[in-house]
């Protein structure tokens, strides 16, 4: 009966033990289609992202110290999120909601800086709307920028739960699910960084 | 302002031509109807407490098919309707096609050709499949529910926004997409495409994608994670063993279609260039990415038949499954091989001759796996004591149409022979052969088979066995003519034809053929009133009235609301069969905790279908008011922590000794 050692445990006892094994093994899953999306995005990103008809290139456009800033600040928040999960394992409250207001702050910059490239570039002409590069560009980013807005909405959402409810066992696993996400977030954006702005500007 | 409230919405969008008002009154007539019932027999209630906010797999289940059988009904007529068309569309006056043809406007029939396919597929054929997978599946694996009990409600009303989507256009806007089933690129582009039609397919397959796709995170965690103690993955039936397959293959593809979508959107709502033929876009480019999605779709769609298939050959063989590995070996190899050859859709792009070698080599690679199933079928009959019922009528007929469908489909994947057949009715009849003969009638054997289980009653078989006579003779009538058409030169989307090319006959001969097989569906209709008129003659007081193999067969029939009082041990495949086979021992009971039902998934469907509707329309308040009701609703429900019941042994063992009325259909809601 060797095989019978990895099987779903049943138990009523570890009723809530088996189904939030489940929630997170599903939130896995979610987050491999997410990335079969992103992935769709990468795709297009790349097939199109020499049809510039007419407009400015990759190299023309992208900034890379402002691009590796934004990288910086969504890492940093990714390790302070990590320290948010940590506190929340030992149980400290007060650290817990600490961490992850930093983690909401940097996001928040990261998604400041994020619109204030967008604005920059539809100030000067180069919308969405301009060529099939920009268009993807535009979507690629800014799903991910969508993501990251999602998150933050999650965050704050979280953040009054363990303020006004304290870290229940629920709780405690919804931010579980929220730190997967935004280290999810992160790698994709590593992606980003690397195809769009590192080999934009190579 | 009134930009503002109404967005592009005007006068003209309510009905006004002969088919948007017949199709608004029919609406309206069949709502009206359903509601004067349930008031007359006051069931307001006990639909809403009872059914419509279930949580219960094997009630959902039953709502996915009734919805599926409905819009069956609506595919079925737009079938009627291209026949019709391509009947009356032939024209004898040499030359001056446009003077005449049909009764149909081009663009109208265009319209119905694309409603046709994307209702068959989506909303008949996917719903059907959930339905049967949300009825069996949890029951096979030992398990009371689904991982996600919530999601799975969520899935099923998201699956019911995009039909009310996909026939909304009836009341509100007048046009559907006249794009073909998939919206083929630059065509559904704004350019060419201006009107409601191609935002309303957008918003419908995109609703209703997303709840295909959180159905298939569930039942794949589900699967994976919730059999019964001793079932290890190759002691799982081979249903589950399909279902696993083929919701895997809905996590991987159905995220390439919402982005598909999503892009055709951004195209469309804020002007980009992603698949225009101007400003740099690629409308090739639309071409993959949905075939990407589209071919493995077809997979999606015949895999679950297969472990029908298997299920009903073993049964009614009344042996084990022959070579049961090499089944789930052939399972997979379908899977994976599905993957990789999207490309034989559009040989014709001209991609290339080393890359169309590759896609057509792929595509005969996995008739193989295909091919060995049916091998494997034969051989499980082999020396077996076969029990002719109507489920092994549809298999027998699935072999003589899919073999010959699949036949036609390894000839189309040389790419040179494809140059030929490409978009040719050919293809129709190809496609038609492997779905309608392939999954549809699987699904057929799957409702005969498993609805003692389900119902507590056996169906009629013998008008089973006739209604099987009319598809089968029907299917062959309708779909061989076209066959022959696509060899003549007859294209698909063909809405009218000079009469010299001498077509007009075999129209009429599929014509003929449709009639036969819409007789063989009012005769399933039938067979359920008769069946239902019949149920205490028909009554299955055994639980097991196939003498089947699984462990659905273990529970009553109907099974209790919670499946199974005390989850059963597994020891081996065909786990039934092995327990009973031993003597039955004393039961121990234990507390067990079951979900509670929630109406916070037709809220949150609700909201989503606004937020649908607005983007179609562009009226930008309710998009922005319908987001904000949908992370209101995300929210309270993922903060209720209540959300399960538990029954006490006490309570189980006294429901045990009176199962009849504890079964899942009659049993009222214990928990709100």
């Amino acid at each position: 009966m060797k095989a019978t050692k990895d099987l779903p445990n049943e138990k009523t006892d570890n009723h809530k033990a088996a189904a939030d094994e489940r929630t997170i093994f599903g939130f896995w899953v979610y987050l491999m289609t997410d990335l079969l999306m992103f992935a769709g995005l990468f795709a297009a990103y790349a097939v199109l992202h020499n049809n510039t008809f007419g407009g400015p290139t990759t190299h023309e456009l992208f900034n890379l110290p402002f691009a590796l800033a934004e990288t910086l600040i969504l890492l940093t928040s990714s390790f302070t999120c990590g320290l948010g999960m940590l506190a929340a394992h030992k149980n400290k409250k007060n650290h817990v909601l600490a961490w992850f207001a930093v983690t909401f702050l940097l996001g928040l910059a990261f998604l400041g800086l994020e619109l204030s490239e967008f604005s920059k570039l539809v100030s000067e002409g180069n919308t969405w709307q301009r060529n099939a590069f920009l268009s993807s560009f535009f979507t690629l980013v800014a799903t991910h920028g969508l993501h990251i807005t999602v998150g933050l909405l999650w965050m704050s959402i979280c953040m009054g739960a363990v303020w006004f409810r304290g870290l229940t066992p629920g709780i405690t696993r919804k931010l579980t699910l929220l730190s997967m996400f935004w280290h999810f977030l992160d790698i994709v954006w590593i992606f980003i960084f690397t195809v769009v702005y590192l080999m934009g500007v190579m | 302002m009134e930009q503002f409230l109404l967005g592009k919405l005007t006068w003209s969008a309510l009905p006004h031509e002969w088919f948007t008002i017949g199709g608004t009154g029919a609406f309206f007539a069949l709502g009206a109807g359903v509601i004067a019932f349930l008031t007359y027999l006051k069931r307001w209630k006990w639909l809403w407490n009872n059914w419509l906010t279930s949580v219960d797999p094997k009630k959902i289940g039953i709502m996915y098919i009734v919805v599926a059988v409905f819009m069956f009904a609506r595919g079925a007529l737009d079938a009627a309707m291209i026949w019709l068309q391509q009947i009356l569309g032939a024209s004898n006056v040499p030359g001056v096609l446009e003077s005449q043809h049909g009764y149909l406007s081009s663009n109208h029939f265009q319209q119905i050709f694309t409603a046709h396919g994307d209702i068959m597929v989506f909303f008949v054929t996917m719903g059907f499949l959930f339905g049967l997978i949300n009825l069996i599946v949890p029951l096979q694996i030992g398990a009371r529910d689904l991982a996600f009990p919530f999601l799975n409600t969520l899935g099923f009303w998201l699956y019911v926004a995009g039909v009310v989507m996909i026939n909304c256009f009836f009341l509100v806007g007048g046009e559907f997409g006249a794009t073909g089933w998939l919206a083929i690129s630059p065509l559904s582009e704004l350019q060419f495409s201006p009107g409601v039609g191609v935002d309303y397919w957008i918003w419908s397959l995109q609703v209703s994608g997303i709840g295909t796709l959180i159905g298939g995170i569930n039942f794949f965690v589900t699967i994976l994670k919730m059999r019964a103690p001793g079932m290890t993955l190759m002691r799982m039936p081979l249903f589950t063993w399909a279902s696993l397959c083929s919701m895997s293959l809905v996590i991987t593809i159905f995220p390439i279609l919402a982005i598909t979508i999503a892009l055709l959107t951004m195209d469309r709502f804020f002007g980009m260039h992603f698949f225009t033929t101007n400003f740099g876009g690629n409308p090739m480019m639309y071409w993959n990415l949905i075939w990407m999605w589209g071919h493995p779709e077809v997979y999606v769609l015949i895999i679950p038949s297969f472990g029908i298939y298997s299920e009903i050959v073993s049964t009614f063989s009344q042996k084990k499954s022959f070579g049961y590995s090499s089944l789930v070996a052939a399972l997979i190899g379908v899977t994976v091989l599905s993957f990789s050859v999207w490309l034989h859709h559009f040989f014709t792009m001209g991609a290339g001759a080393d890359i169309n070698a590759f896609f057509g080599i792929m595509t005969m690679i996995i008739a193989i796996p295909t091919g060995m199933q049916i091998v494997n079928w034969a051989l499980t009959m082999f020396r077996g004591r076969i029990i002719y019922s109507s489920p092994m009528y549809w298999f027998f007929g699935f072999i003589s149409t899919f073999t010959f469908g699949g036949m036609a489909g390894v000839l189309m994947a040389s790419p040179a022979t494809d140059f030929q057949l490409h978009n040719s009715l050919f293809l129709v009849a190809h496609f038609h052969t492997m779905i309608v003969g392939g999954a549809l009638f699987g699904i057929f054997a799957g409702i005969t088979y498993w609805w003692p289980k389900v119902m507590g009653f056996r169906l009629n078989e013998r008008l089973g066995k006739y209604a099987f006579w009319f598809w089968l003779i029907g299917f062959f009538v309708a779909f061989t003519p076209l066959y022959i058409l696509g060899f003549m030169g007859a294209t698909r989307r063909l809405d009218h034809y000079d009469a010299s090319t001498g077509w007009q006959p075999l129209f009429i001969v599929a014509g003929v053929g449709l009639v036969i097989i819409m007789m063989g569906f009012a005769i399933q209709i039938l067979q359920i009133i008769v069946s239902i008129i019949q149920r205490k003659e028909n009554r299955d007081t055994t639980g097991d009235p196939w003498n089947g193999r699984t462990l659905e067969w273990a529970t009553s029939s109907p099974p209790p609301f919670y499946n199974f009082a005390v989850i059963p041990e597994v020891t081996s495949r065909d786990a039934f069969w092995e327990i009973k086979k031993q003597k039955k021992t004393h039961v121990k009971y234990k507390d067990i905790e079951l979900p509670k039902n929630t109406a916070m998934g037709i809220y949150l469907a609700g909201f989503v279908f606004l937020f649908g509707f607005a983007m179609v329309w562009h009226v930008i308040w309710l998009i922005l008011a319908s987001l904000i009701g949908c992370i209101a609703c995300v929210t309270i429900k993922s903060f209720d922590e209540n959300n399960e019941y538990t029954l006490t042994a006490a309570q189980l063992e006294r429901m045990e000794k009176d199962r009849e009325k504890y079964n899942f259909l009659k049993a009222d809601v214990l928990s709100s």
